[in-house]
């Protein structure tokens, strides 16, 4: 259904402004993403201390979108399409902070790996996923802001690959450390590397669920495909 | 969406799985003309039996005319006129042989101003029941203290049943109203923008008295108040120029409406 305008125009603001700051918080995870694991890739503790310190600029839009979710409610009564633009808001708000909150980890990983560094074979897996992410987000903020349900629900099926891609990363790090034990606290690290822009992957699609939920009112209703067996990649490489 | 596509089918519709729903009231086809002029288009909607179902739209909608039929109100005037099947009970209201004093006793109404007699309290309430049965004093006294119980008004006023009923607050007023309705035991009671004139706290007492009434009434309300057709009925009907557009649960309306139309009205985007 295509928007007219609200009788009431500060309405028609209230929910824009809210929009504009989801957007905006969007783009500042994304680019905590990609400087976090650029960090990791060039061994730069000093970007790593960059990004773990922007995380609060993150968090503190986070409280604000909330703050004027809150007051839109109270003063607006939003109903249908509108109410779940603003619920919609405060998801994405909580994803998006929670996807800050892993690329501040990694750097803090950076930060601690200081002078010990894996071979940059290693890395790459992690930078492809990373690469995959980063797709996956942008095309999800697309879709949220352009109200695109072909876009979301492509977000939504593309997680798969993502989480192929770090079972395989796992069982190569795995297979590193069984070969000498000294490599086992920078692989460690990487794994929860691995493990966070995975997770990131998770909270991408849940910004595409809620996309949909915001444009078509029910959530979708299909089972989503899952590649993510990292659990159970131990196991599978130890009887190698 | 054309009118037909959404009309409800006889028993089918329920708000839980296991609940099975019937209809009290059924108005199929409704026209209704005041002089040439047709306010009401092929109106069909069920009242479900023991259910609130909220009338919604902007004025001049039709949704009080549609009310006004379900008691035969639009019978004082002349050149108006209803056609079209509406039911009570499988009996036909628009019927002229339809006893008009019996259907008024079965279908109450409460309106937009409080509208007590210029009497005392207790003879508000007794007057109405008076007309339908003779009653001995005691069963008088029991039948009117039951009514003001029921409309959560008897702890206000039980001592003071002499005095004059306009002598009560607006929010009193109105549920004296509600009492003198419900003392004639009627089926179905509508409510034509009962709290358009009340403070917030008497119309959430008249809201909490509703929710009561709906297990032994049918009730239908007609309001502005979005938010008050949000919270107290089961099932919302948005009319619109004369027309019905959408029917359908409460909690489905204000969240995902069918209608374009629909969804600009309750999210305020109406012309």
């Amino acid at each position: 259904m295509t928007m007219s305008d609200h009788t009431m125009k500060a309405f028609d603001t209230d929910l824009q402004d809210l929009s504009r700051m989801v957007a905006e918080m969007g783009g500042l995870a994304e680019k905590q993403v990609a400087d976090s694991v650029d960090a990791l890739a060039k061994r730069d503790t000093a970007l790593a201390q960059r990004v773990s310190m922007a995380d609060a600029n993150i968090d503190a839009l986070q409280r604000e979108i909330e703050e004027r979710a809150v007051l839109i409610i109270a003063r607006r009564q939003p109903m249908a399409v509108d109410l779940r633009e603003v619920v919609g808001a405060l998801r994405l708000a909580n994803d998006l902070e929670r996807i800050g909150d892993l690329a501040k980890n990694i750097a803090k990983r950076v930060m601690a790996l200081n002078g010990e560094f894996p071979p940059p074979k290693l890395i790459r897996g992690v930078e492809h996923m990373t690469d995959l992410v980063l797709q996956q987000m942008k095309l999800v903020l697309d879709a949220y802001g352009g109200r695109d349900i072909s876009k979301a629900m492509a977000v939504w099926r593309g997680d798969e690959e993502i989480d192929a891609v770090c079972t395989s990363v796992f069982r190569e790090l795995l297979t590193y450390m069984m070969e000498d034990p000294r490599n086992i606290t920078f692989c460690i690290h990487l794994m929860f590397c691995a493990k966070n822009i995975e997770r990131m992957g998770d909270h991408a699609t849940n910004i595409a669920e809620t996309v949909h939920y915001i444009i078509e009112g029910h959530p979708i209703a299909d089972q989503r495909p899952k590649g993510d067996t990292t659990t159970i990649a131990a196991l599978r490489t130890g009887s190698i | 969406m054309s009118v037909a596509a959404i009309t409800v089918p006889t028993v089918t519709h329920s708000l839980s799985k296991d609940e099975e729903l019937t209809e009290k009231i059924s108005i199929k086809n409704l026209d209704f003309f005041y002089g040439d002029h047709r306010a009401l288009q092929s109106v069909s909607v069920p009242l479900y039996r023991g259910k609130v179902t909220a009338f919604i739209g902007p004025s001049g909608c039709g949704k009080s005319t549609l009310l006004r039929i379900l008691n035969r109100m639009y019978d004082l005037y002349p050149n108006q006129r209803a056609t079209g099947h509406v039911t009570l009970d499988s009996a036909n209201i628009l019927s002229p042989s339809q006893d008009l004093n019996l259907l008024r006793a079965k279908v109450g109404m409460v309106f937009q101003k409080p509208t007590p007699f210029p009497m005392t309290i207790f003879e508000n309430i007794a007057f109405g029941i008076r007309l339908y049965e003779r009653l001995s004093k005691s069963e008088l006294g029991d039948r009117v203290r039951h009514a003001l119980e029921r409309a959560a008004l008897w702890d206000e006023v039980k001592g003071k049943l002499e005095a004059n009923g306009l002598s009560l607050s607006g929010g009193q007023q109105q549920r004296l109203c509600i009492a003198r309705t419900v003392a004639v035991r009627p089926e179905v009671i509508l409510f034509d923008e009962p709290c358009s004139a009340l403070d917030p706290i008497s119309t959430a007492k008249i809201e909490e008295l509703i929710d009561e009434l709906k297990d032994d009434y049918t009730i239908a309300i007609v309001t502005h108040n979005m938010q008050q057709a949000a919270r107290v009925s089961d099932f919302t009907a948005f009319m619109y120029l004369g027309e019905l557009v959408e029917f359908g649960e409460t909690t489905r309306i204000f969240t995902t409406p069918n209608d374009r139309r629909t969804q600009d009205y309750i999210t305020g985007r109406f012309g």
